[in-house]
């Protein structure tokens, strides 16, 4: 039986008076497209944040690729395969697309340290190849040069995407990839992510129903902390107890 | 032996009351309008000059002391409506460059006006002697300036709480200090606000400045040394807490004031003489320094940080 | 924030600033001003100090009110070799930077898990300690400061000479500023500059960012120890006063004139606030009245600094 490649075992976590989380227990198998999905407020992001490492838990415990990741911080995580896009775009805006990718592919560990001190990086081209490259893959090589903040808003989600998938990751946490993108570009971003998912294990918060129901392998509902159901679309939409939490709508 | 223990206690409570005075104003300036204020040790200076100068004036510790604390509170309003006010909403480096200018401009101004000698300041005649205090069925006698410096340390102290703790523009400033931006939209008159705490603060300052100027010198620069102590209580305290501020300014002036008594004579009992008699000095003046880093590789915000 | 490209004016600007501070000393003897040569290697020390505050402040955006401390160390180690009977700089500079760089990495590791106003207070009180530490130590001359027997050697040549130690802070200068630009373009100066920038994510990218922050501070530290130990040869004494808290302030508003994070910044702001000393000496006892307000001028009115016009007229952004 092959292990989950991210597993979490009763993760919890308390601010001020509040239960954020409540003994969460989540796998992600490899190679799956996995969505969490729940209402406003149900902690989806809360979740995100404690498994790249942005926040700790107060109990609990987090295994990436059978090692036990809960107290290292969030760079640590990142080496070792685990990347994440934010909800709000958390790009360069001042950087040309192509600069942003850059760092991102620089910052690998198999691109050497950053520890240099003499060589400008405007001659290592190999670095601006591949970053042109992931660029290309979600559809921005014609804009590798525009800055950032010059980019349409989906164009940027694009690029938060770009950015995170030249980490080279094997896990890739998605924060609601279109959050506040309109028609035509939710399209363009879920052909890119059934795209993705041929190579990389997914782990997606949206609020798209549309989206979630046509990529999703399997679907995880989290509602006021708790985890209360998990299972492949069929199931989660015939639920009741995620029709309840939901009242019946987008179901 | 306990004589010296109590005196050296009773001077670290006074030494650290005064401090929380500082310590106070400064701390609700960081929190509530997360502004630098180098020129805070400069208000001291400014206070204890105006309560040194108004004293000789008028004759008479009280007045000077009332006369000092106002002048200087209307220092404070003329600073924050002209050149604070247009610092908040600037990144802290043009904070630190502007209050080091007023460092500048009011320790040169001070010189100017007053000259380069410290001033004299006495204090009140009825409180120049000491105070019987029974210890035991001994007697123990304690400077009678310093039981009032106490006493009104002691008593300000209690006010702050009330007004924070207990009252509608106490409960503003606590806000205020936990989410600046949220008690603004809730339609608090924030400027307003930022006004009083600013004006509150360097009143405190110029209370401390003249209490304490008859026991320290009342000279230019006097304002730096104290300046950094009042940093190192907010700093473990944590910013924008009035009650981390007292707890702070207590730990530092107990440390402080006990460590310079006792360390030197701790170390000749373990160390050879020429060693302690260098290692002694040196270590009670960074003791503070040394408790400051220890608190804060535990708890980098501080020991009661007022922000979430 | 563009990430930090050289001007195209810089490098002839730069050389010929260079060509005219080697020919300056011949020239202030020929106008009869030997005098003058002690202080512009006083500038040209300076120059050091404050762009090594700059690469921790400008180009790492860390707020430190405690560099002082840094410089200071320096001037103590090598008042300290000198006392244990090394007078070759060669060997005392090296020591000075090593001193002063550990220090800063000690400061750095507590200091760096803070962030904002807190980390600004804790440089400061970390600055204050060591200048107490200094001020007690008897056997290191407390309040007096360590003197230095005469000035050290470098590699035969005397610094005693003032136009030795002039070339030797020029050259000293001149090997920090090749490294700096250097450094801006390489890996580490994008790194740095992007974590200044958005340290999340950074973070989120896979980068060690204490890491980085670490090696700056430290980096900064050591370079404003050269400077210390060229000063103490420069005065003939490592004072405690050097470690103080308004000598980390002044260091501060070099680099403030001169423009934050632009490359000469801290030579400009040194080149032009002792520059104002001097004139304003002369021209009244209470010019600090008149620096004061200069100052608030400055913050209100020109808030990046002296630099920064310059190149709002230069080179592409």
């Amino acid at each position: 039986m092959i292990r989950p490649i991210l597993e979490v075992r009763q993760l919890s976590r308390r601010f001020a008076a509040v239960d954020a989380l409540k003994a969460v227990d989540f796998s992600l198998e490899a190679g799956e497209v996995h969505a969490l999905i729940g209402p406003n407020g149900a902690g989806k992001t809360t979740f995100i944040h404690h498994l790249s490492g942005a926040l700790f838990p107060d109990s609990g415990s987090i295994h990436f690729a059978g090692e036990d990741v809960t107290r290292q911080p969030m760079h640590a995580r990142v080496q070792r395969g685990m990347a994440r896009s934010y909800q709000i775009t958390n790009v360069f805006p001042a950087l040309s697309a192509l600069d942003n990718v850059v760092l991102a592919v620089q910052g690998r560990p198999d691109a050497g340290s950053s520890f240099r001190f003499w060589r400008p990086v405007t001659q290592e081209k190999a670095l601006f190849e591949t970053a042109a490259g992931y660029l290309a893959q979600v559809g921005l090589a014609a804009k590798i040069h525009t800055l950032a903040a010059a980019l349409s808003h989906g164009e940027q989600r694009a690029l938060e995407l770009a950015m995170a998938l030249a980490t080279q990751p094997k896990v890739l946490l998605l924060d609601e990839p279109m959050a506040g993108t309109g028609p035509e570009e939710s399209a363009r971003m879920v052909e890119l992510i059934e795209h993705l998912a041929r190579h990389v294990t997914l782990l997606l918060v949206e609020h798209d129903m549309d989206a979630v129901f046509r990529l999703a392998d399997r679907i995880s509902v989290l509602v006021n902390g708790e985890l209360i159901c998990t299972g492949t679309p069929d199931t989660v939409r015939a639920d009741p107890a995620v029709r309840r939490a939901y009242l019946g709508d987008h179901l | 032996m306990t004589q010296l223990m109590l005196e050296q206690a009773l001077n670290g409570l006074q030494f650290g009351l005064m401090l929380f005075l500082l310590a106070a104003g400064l701390t609700l300036v960081f929190g509530i309008m997360d502004c630098i204020n180098l020129a805070h040790g400069s208000l001291y200076m400014v206070g204890a000059y105006l309560v040194a100068a108004a004293t000789q004036a008028a004759d008479s510790f009280w007045i000077g002391l009332g006369a000092g604390v106002l002048g200087t509170a209307v220092l404070g309003l003329l600073l924050e409506t002209t050149l604070f006010r247009r610092l908040y909403t600037r990144d802290h480096l043009s904070q630190v460059l502007a209050t080091f200018a007023l460092i500048l401009i009011a320790n040169e101004g001070v010189r100017t006006i007053w000259g380069p000698a410290p001033l004299m300041l006495n204090p009140p005649e009825a409180l120049a002697g000491p105070v019987e205090l029974p210890l035991g069925d001994d007697v123990f006698f304690y400077p009678a300036y310093r039981l009032l410096i106490i006493a009104v340390g002691l008593s300000v102290a209690g006010l702050l709480y009330l007004l924070v703790a207990k009252s509608r523009v106490g409960m503003w400033v606590r806000a205020g200090a936990a989410n600046r931006e949220m008690t603004e939209a809730l339609g608090i008159n924030v400027r307003a606000l930022f006004t009083a705490v600013f004006v509150f603060g360097a009143a405190l300052c110029a209370l401390a400045g003249g209490l304490l100027g008859p026991l320290l010198a009342v000279q230019v620069g006097m304002g730096e040394s104290v300046l950094i102590l009042a940093f190192v209580v907010i700093i473990i305290g944590g910013i924008g807490s009035i009650r981390g501020a007292l707890v702070g300014a207590l730990i530092v002036g107990a440390v402080d004031t006990l460590g310079r008594a006792l360390l030197p004579t701790l170390l000749r009992a373990v160390l050879p003489t020429d060693a302690a008699a260098t290692l002694g000095p040196a270590l009670a003046s960074i003791l503070i320094y040394l408790l400051m880093a220890a608190i804060l590789f535990f708890k980098p915000q501080g020991l009661f940080p007022a922000r979430a | 924030m563009a990430f930090y490209q050289a001007p195209r004016w810089q490098k002839p600007v730069a050389l010929i600033g260079l060509v005219a501070l080697c020919l300056l000393p011949g020239l202030l003897q020929a106008l009869d001003q030997s005098f003058y040569i002690g202080f512009a290697t006083r500038v040209l020390i300076f120059a050091l100090a404050a762009s090594s505050l700059n690469l921790v402040l400008g180009f790492g955006g860390m707020v430190s009110l405690g560099h002082a401390a840094f410089l200071g160390a320096g001037a103590y180690t090598a008042a300290l070799c000198q006392q244990a009977g090394i007078n070759e700089a060669l060997i005392a500079l090296p020591l000075a930077m090593a001193a002063a760089g550990l220090f800063a990495a000690l400061v750095g590791l507590i200091s760096l898990r803070t962030r904002g106003v807190y980390f600004i207070m804790i440089t400061l009180a970390f600055a204050q300690m060591a200048y107490y530490l200094f001020v007690s130590a008897r056997s290191w001359g407390g309040d007096d400061g360590l003197p230095l027997q005469g000035r050290m050697t470098l590699a035969g040549h005397a610094l005693a000479d003032d136009q030795t130690l002039y070339f030797a802070a020029l050259g000293a200068l001149t090997v920090a500023m090749l490294l700096f630009a250097r450094l801006a373009q390489a890996r580490f100066g994008r790194t740095v500059q992007a974590i200044r920038e958005n340290e999340t994510r950074m973070a989120a990218l896979g980068y060690p960012v204490f890491r980085y922050r670490l090696v700056t501070f430290a980096l900064g530290g050591a370079v404003a120890g050269l400077a210390g130990a060229l000063l103490a040869n420069l005065t003939g004494l490592a004072s405690p006063n050097l470690l103080q808290w308004t000598q980390s302030g002044t260091l501060l508003v070099m680099v403030i004139i001169g423009g934050v994070g632009s490359l000469f910044g801290g030579v400009a702001g040194a080149a032009v606030l002792l520059g104002l000393e001097e004139v304003l000496v002369g021209v009244t006892e209470h010019w600090h009245l008149l620096l004061g307000g200069l100052l608030l001028a400055i913050v209100l009115f020109a808030p990046k600094g002296i630099a920064a016009l310059f190149a709002r007229r230069g080179a592409a952004s």
